[in-house]
């Protein structure tokens, strides 16, 4: 601890204090008849104009983890990383039209989580429950993903100790982090977006603009990437894909961006807006982030230029990938513009643990707590539960930081990926049929999730010596259908999230076919056809945040 | 969206010919395309620029069809509100 950045430290516990300062003032702002409601708890009310959503949902997809990750994948294996790019450009149009539907049937009939959506779709609490213990437990490692975001900002800053002296400044961040959402709900994040954004932009700006002339030019930058990736004996970095690896680039993207807004806080952050105008001109606005992202991918690159060694953790006494951005900054910047950036990216892991823990607050109070333990709660009580919920929640993901080494919770946020995709037939499809029948898709999931897990965790990683859980990208060579190796031999990659999907699907229409020759009940659909057209001025619709 | 309300009711699935075009950008996920180091521009290879690119693509594919799919042409007027009036500023 001896070498701390004072100047970077003082700015960022400036700019640490203002966020909170916004945190618990928000719970004032916009303020509804009552808290004690997850319309308003854990929808802000559902009222959320365009900036404000675009605010939101950008501080909620665009992670203080993405931010540090990415270019600490294209600083170690080159084009691959940039699988980002793709992935954020095409999310918004696959998903504009299945958002609306969404947003539209859960204003009608008051949902508030996807696990709640197939409830009322299907008649189902089983399909419901598997839907919100995936989303859960794709959630929760994301949540803990962001402290290592805040993490690597703050070892840069010198704070870089073992043991719980080590952790307490991360510590101290979140307990304040989870008083300020227990109280103000999803209005906190929504708030602290708005500084948090326009950080990151100010920051990427300058640094794509000034570093590149201060380091000789993009043309220069890409060709010592280019040389550093030839002096590796590994085969797979390069600044272009190779042969093997660009399926993987591509269902990767695909799978991503199929994933992104099947993650509960994702669709609480649609679900807070107030029509479908606003999310048809966020789905228009977003690449903004995307551009930002990719831009902040190529600092990858830069970092390689610079000639910037990662940090190591003190911790477990490994060296910090995640580290290279935060480093490039430091060795580069004026030590309070560092702070700024620092600033940008730790608010930036506060924003997505905010709301995250909300909607995995919702989905446990919604689909587990008052579907199983008490049935009849009531919506104060619903709220209640829901603030208490997040509490453990977040202080279950410093827990896992702080206890296990960091690598467990990215290898988890790995397979969460993986996870929440096998909920697409049940969450997405589901908006547009009512062809699957519940038990088809409650088979497709049980297999989906089956095989999924079993490609994952047969996957090595050469390069960190793991045996298993080594990377989420399978050669086609060792996919195995009951021992049949239909593309032995080959070595060409594809995401395994993508090869599950498929399994998924198919078993769920199997499944169905069956189900519907045995007639079996196929549970009552609350939805009508309506219900996925509705919009915000619309008469008769079901009043916000009333007991 | 079409604009087919009756009663005030939309049923059914409302398609637009216009919502083909949210297929475009899919393009950016064929890599054959853009793997490729040349040409260069301002000294990044082409596989980097064109999926720049295809950022703004993406843009103007959905913005069309925002623009094209409106249930009722709207008069937006430019959100020059402060923040706590941004939530209404455009549903009155």
């Amino acid at each position: 601890m001896s070498n701390l950045q004072w100047p970077e430290l003082i700015i960022f516990t400036i700019l640490f204090a203002l966020v909170t300062v916004l945190g618990f003032m928000a719970s004032r702002w916009q303020r509804g008849s009552t808290l004690d409601h997850l319309d308003e708890w854990g929808l802000g009310g559902r009222k959320f104009g365009s900036w404000i959503t675009w605010f939101l949902l950008g501080g909620d997809l665009y992670t203080a983890y993405t931010f540090v990750a990415v270019p600490a994948l294209v600083f170690s294996a080159g084009a691959l990383g940039l699988y980002a790019l793709p992935y954020t450009i095409v999310v918004y149009p696959i998903v504009l039209l299945p958002a609306l539907r969404m947003w539209s049937v859960s204003r009608v009939r008051g949902y508030v989580t996807p696990a709640d959506f197939v409830r009322g779709r299907f008649g189902s609490p089983i399909l419901a429950l598997l839907v919100a213990i995936t989303g859960i437990v794709a959630t929760m490692p994301y949540i803990a993903l962001q402290l290592v975001g805040l993490e690597a900002v703050l070892r840069t800053m010198g704070i870089n100790g073992s043991g719980i002296v080590g952790h307490l400044p991360l510590l101290v961040a979140f307990v304040i982090l989870a008083f300020y959402t227990y109280q103000s709900g999803l209005r906190a994040p929504a708030l602290i977006a708005f500084v948090k954004d326009i950080l990151i932009y100010i920051v990427i700006l300058v640094a794509i603009i000034y570093l590149p002339s201060k380091l000789g030019g993009w043309s220069h930058i890409f060709d010592t990437a280019v040389s550093k990736f030839d002096k590796t004996p590994a085969k797979t970095d390069g600044i272009l894909l190779n042969a093997n690896n660009q399926l993987q680039y591509a269902t990767l993207a695909l799978g991503s961006a199929l994933a992104l807004f099947l993650y509960p806080h994702s669709l609480t952050s649609v679900l807070a807006s107030r029509g479908r105008s606003v999310i048809k001109r966020n789905m228009v606005a977003l690449p903004a982030y995307s551009l930002v992202l990719g831009l902040l991918a190529l600092l990858g690159y830069v970092a390689i230029t610079a000639g910037i060694k990662p940090l190591t953790n003190a911790a477990t006494g490994k060296a910090d990938g995640n580290t290279i951005v935060p480093v490039l900054f430091d060795s580069q910047f004026s030590s309070w513009f560092a702070g700024i950036a620092f600033a940008a990216i730790g608010i930036g892991a506060l924003v997505p643990a905010a709301i995250m823990s909300i909607a995995a607050a919702n989905l446990w109070t919604r689909n587990i707590y008052k579907e199983y333990i008490r049935k009849n709660a009531t919506p104060q009580e619903e709220a209640k539960q829901a603030k208490l919920a997040s509490l453990v929640v977040k202080l279950g993901a410093v827990a896992v930081i702080i206890l296990i080494d960091p690598q467990f919770s990215i290898d988890l946020q790995l397979i969460g990926g993986v996870l929440i995709l096998q909920t697409l037939p049940a969450v997405a499809l589901a908006l547009y049929t009512r062809w699957f029948h519940r038990w088809g898709l409650i088979a497709g999931w049980v297999v989906g999730i089956g095989w999924g897990l079993i490609m994952l965790y047969g996957i090595p990683n050469p390069a960190n010596g793991k045996q298993h859980f080594g990377g989420s990208a399978l050669s086609l060579g060792n996919l195995s259908l009951f021992g049949w190796h239909p593309f032995s031999g080959s070595a060409v990659q594809i995401y395994v999230g993508f090869v599950a999907l498929i399994g998924n699907l198919v078993v769920a229409a199997i499944g169905t076919v069956i189900a519907r020759q045995m007639k079996v009940f196929n549970g009552t659909d609350d939805t009508e056809p309506e219900d996925y057209h509705t919009d915000e001025h619309d008469k008769n619709l079901r009043p916000i945040g009333v007991h | 969206m079409s604009t087919a309300k009756h009663d005030g009711k939309v049923r059914g699935l409302q398609f637009s010919p216009w919502n083909l075009l949210l297929i475009v950008p899919l393009l950016v996920l064929v890599t054959p395309l853009f793997n490729m180091d040349g040409p260069r521009l301002f000294g990044m290879p082409f596989f980097y620029w064109f999926q720049f690119l295809f950022v703004g693509i993406g843009v103007l594919s959905t913005w069309i069809v925002y623009m094209m799919t409106r249930d009722k042409p709207t008069v937006d007027a430019a959100d020059k509100l402060s923040v706590d009036d941004l939530d209404e500023g455009d549903a009155r």
